[in-house]
């Protein structure tokens, strides 16, 4: 009877001791070669066997529940919070609240706050644009941040030499993003999904490296400074109003992408994005034009990274090339992964946990991004679909007959 | 043109190219087993590198001789390689074997970042010189002014990895399991070979190389960082779909094409769009060439 906790026991021991083998030079020596001296940390070693240990033995339990619900039919069971959404009297009311929330947030808690309340929505709206192409086209685009960065780019600029205002380059920053969408779309529209990755990734990089070496246009990597925030009719707002201003524009804006994305995911163009991503050939062979939809996701999924572009020069006056760093785009991918690729509703809930929560714990800081690459991990080995996974809409069949063929 | 000038930059991408054909091997070998791109690839490579730098500075403090040194440094950056390439496989890459082939990529990914990170917070995240491993070789000294002697063995060794792994692929049955593991996993299954062992050899395998295409370049180029695997594992990754991904030789002629093609454009265009010309090239060849320049066509089937 005991067998199976010695064996539970014995396995987590390997596992422990073999983390301690694995992580010996990197985790507990550090040495200086300047000094010449060498750093022995032996308690690394020790919290990496205790941690190992545990951490193995959950491994190994979440894996085989796993399995067990894999061998279970895969029984279409929604998750709680799943079907508190889908409960009208429920939804509309926290619907309701969440938005009244969001309006007096700027005026409960201060500018520094409302701030960091403004990135994390441009993290919601650049999550819900990288939705449109890998959670609903299910197109990996590893360089969604260049994008971004022709957004941003294009408001300090257009400022600059034309004095173009906040309202007229938002569209035009969201028209750019397109139009960089479908140049980027356009070559790579024959590519499987790994290439793809690979090919948006390298896209990404090269805006980025373009951005830091031409000097006169980008003015290279000094950047570009005061960027001026938004006007409200002309009048002269304090610094503290016009955060207020911008907060509440981002804020009509994720109101408006959520809006646009909800219907787009019921319109022909949504459900052909879906189609095309659980099977290409199938979705050809139903007559749908693949060049035009991926090319549509493209295009769209960039419009939002535009407009987000825009609003996050306005927000920090100050843009150069290092905010566009590939590792950008992996955190917008990793919001997008953790909340539910395809779910609107996750994908807002992601992006405001893992924006805001390594903002908060502000000691938890450095370990931001190595805690991003084991979400990315877990995420896709024990819940591909996400915190709140994305329900898809399915016909049921409710008669006798087909009940009698099923059992 | 002067000659000297070109000599010397053929010469320099060489021995990129080397590199390359060492980190490409680990990328198109992965591939043509589990049709899967290893992003973390390019982190084993640094783990490879920052071991090596660590093993290495603590016997020299210990007094140990400049051959020994470089045995164990070598061994252990091998090993350890080895080990990380075995356990990512196992953590990130198998429970997955599978789900749709976003998801793998996605874990990929996560890997890299997390790899990238963790030597970043255990060790550091500034440059560190990196000791030359490699010493004058006395005999090498009159040739020196044309090529540097870490250049040679960078060269040499790569061809002796070379001409090994084609004969461990060719005649030995590891090599014929991971070739039928390749061609079909299921059938592979059937005739009594284990597939799962044959992937891990696989990893274990592309990781020494990859360990050892660290250990080169950091003693070429001096100093390392946390950084160091990214660019270097997209551009051999470039190389392997250049020849062909999923096949060996192609890897290899991809990476020397790379490698020399690069250090021309550095060499008579620009040094600061030199990774944008690798990206471009990758680009254009996926658009005409998207089978590489040795690779077959592949139909899609349903």
């Amino acid at each position: 009877m005991n067998m199976p906790v010695l064996n539970e026991i014995k396995k987590s021991l390997i596992a422990a001791i073999w983390f301690m083998f694995l992580t010996f030079p990197i985790m507990v020596i550090k040495v200086n070669t300047i000094t010449r001296t060498i750093d022995w940390r032996w308690k690394n070693m020790m919290y990496t066997g205790i941690g190992a240990f545990f951490l193995s033995a959950v491994w190994r339990y979440m894996l085989r529940r796993k399995e067990k619900n894999q061998n279970a039919l895969e029984k279409e069971g929604l998750s709680i919070v799943q079907k508190i959404l889908q409960v009208k009297t429920f939804s509309i009311p926290a619907t309701v609240l969440l938005l009244i929330f969001a309006i007096v947030f700027p005026h409960l808690f201060s500018m520094h706050q409302t701030n960091i309340m403004i990135s994390a929505l441009i993290y919601v709206m650049l999550g819900l644009g990288l939705n449109i192409v890998v959670g609903l086209a299910g197109l990996l685009d590893l360089g969604y941040v260049a994008f971004f960065a022709v957004g941003a780019y294009a408001y300090a600029l257009l400022n600059l030499h034309f004095g173009l205002g906040f309202w007229t380059v938002l569209p035009v920053g969201g028209f750019l993003g397109a139009v960089f969408g479908i140049l980027l779309g356009y070559p790579v529209l024959r590519l499987r999904g790994d290439y793809l990755a690979i090919v948006t990734l390298g896209f990404g990089e090269i805006i980025r490296i373009i951005l830091e070496n031409w000097n006169e246009f980008s003015f290279g990597p000094a950047g570009i400074a005061n960027i001026p925030k938004p006007e409200l009719f002309g009048l002269d707002l304090s610094l503290s109003a016009k955060t207020i201003y911008l907060y509440y524009i981002i804020v009509l804006l994720v109101i408006f992408t959520v809006f646009v994305i909800n219907r787009l995911t019921d319109s022909r163009i949504g459900r052909a994005w879906i189609a095309l991503k659980d099977d290409e050939i199938a979705c050809q062979a139903m007559g749908i034009d693949k060049a035009k939809t991926k090319l549509r996701a493209f295009a769209l999924g960039a419009t939002w990274a535009g407009m987000g572009g825009v609003v996050f020069a306005a927000k920090t006056a100050f843009i150069n090339p290092a905010s566009f760093t590939i590792w950008e785009s992996v955190i917008i991918l990793c919001t997008v992964v953790a909340g539910g690729m395809g779910s609107i509703v996750g994908v807002i809930c992601g992006a405001l946990l893992l924006i805001l929560l390594p903002e908060y714990l502000r000691d938890f800081g450095q370990f931001r991004m190595i805690t991003f690459g084991a979400v990315l991990v877990l995420m896709m080995v024990f819940r591909p679909g996400g915190m709140i996974e994305n329900v898809r809409r399915t016909y049921q069949f409710k008669t006798g007959e087909t009940n009698d063929i099923h059992s | 043109m002067n000659p000297e000038y070109l000599t010397a930059l053929i010469l320099g991408g060489l021995t990129r190219g080397s590199i390359y054909a060492l980190i490409a091997l680990g990328y198109t070998m992965v591939y043509g087993i589990i049709q899967l791109i290893n992003f973390a690839h390019g982190e084993i490579y640094m783990i490879g590198a920052f071991t090596g730098l660590i093993v290495s500075t603590v016997l020299t403090m210990h007094g140990m001789p400049g051959f020994g040194v470089v045995f164990f440094a070598a061994a252990a950056a091998i090993i350890y390689a080895c080990c990380y390439g075995y356990t990512l496989e196992k953590i990130a890459y198998k429970p997955l074997r599978h789900a749709p082939r976003l998801s793998v990529l996605i874990s990929a990914i996560g890997m890299s970042l997390f790899f990238q990170n963790y030597v970043l917070l255990a060790q550091t995240s500034n440059f560190l010189p990196f000791p030359g491993l490699i010493p004058d070789f006395e005999f090498w000294k009159p040739y020196s002014h044309v090529m540097s002697a870490t250049e040679l063995v960078i060269i040499v060794t790569t061809a002796i990895v070379m001409v090994l792994l084609t004969l461990l692929i060719k005649f030995t049955r590891i090599g014929k399991a991971m070739r039928a593991t390749s061609q079909d996993k299921i059938m592979a299954s059937l005739l009594g070979i284990n597939v799962n062992q044959i992937i891990s050899i696989t990893f274990i395998v592309g990781s020494a190389t990859a360990a050892i295409g660290g250990l080169l370049i950091a003693s070429h180029t001096g100093q390392i960082n946390a950084y160091m695997g990214f660019l270097v594992g997209i551009k051999a990754f470039v190389a392997a779909v250049l020849g062909g991904i999923g096949s060996i030789p192609g890897a290899v002629l991809g990476a020397f094409v790379l490698g020399l093609s690069e250090s021309v454009f550095t060499g008579y265009v620009s040094s600061d769009y030199e990774d944008v010309f690798a990206f471009l090239i990758l680009v254009l060849i996926l658009i005409f060439r998207p089978s590489g320049i040795l690779g077959r066509d592949q139909t899609q089937k349903v």
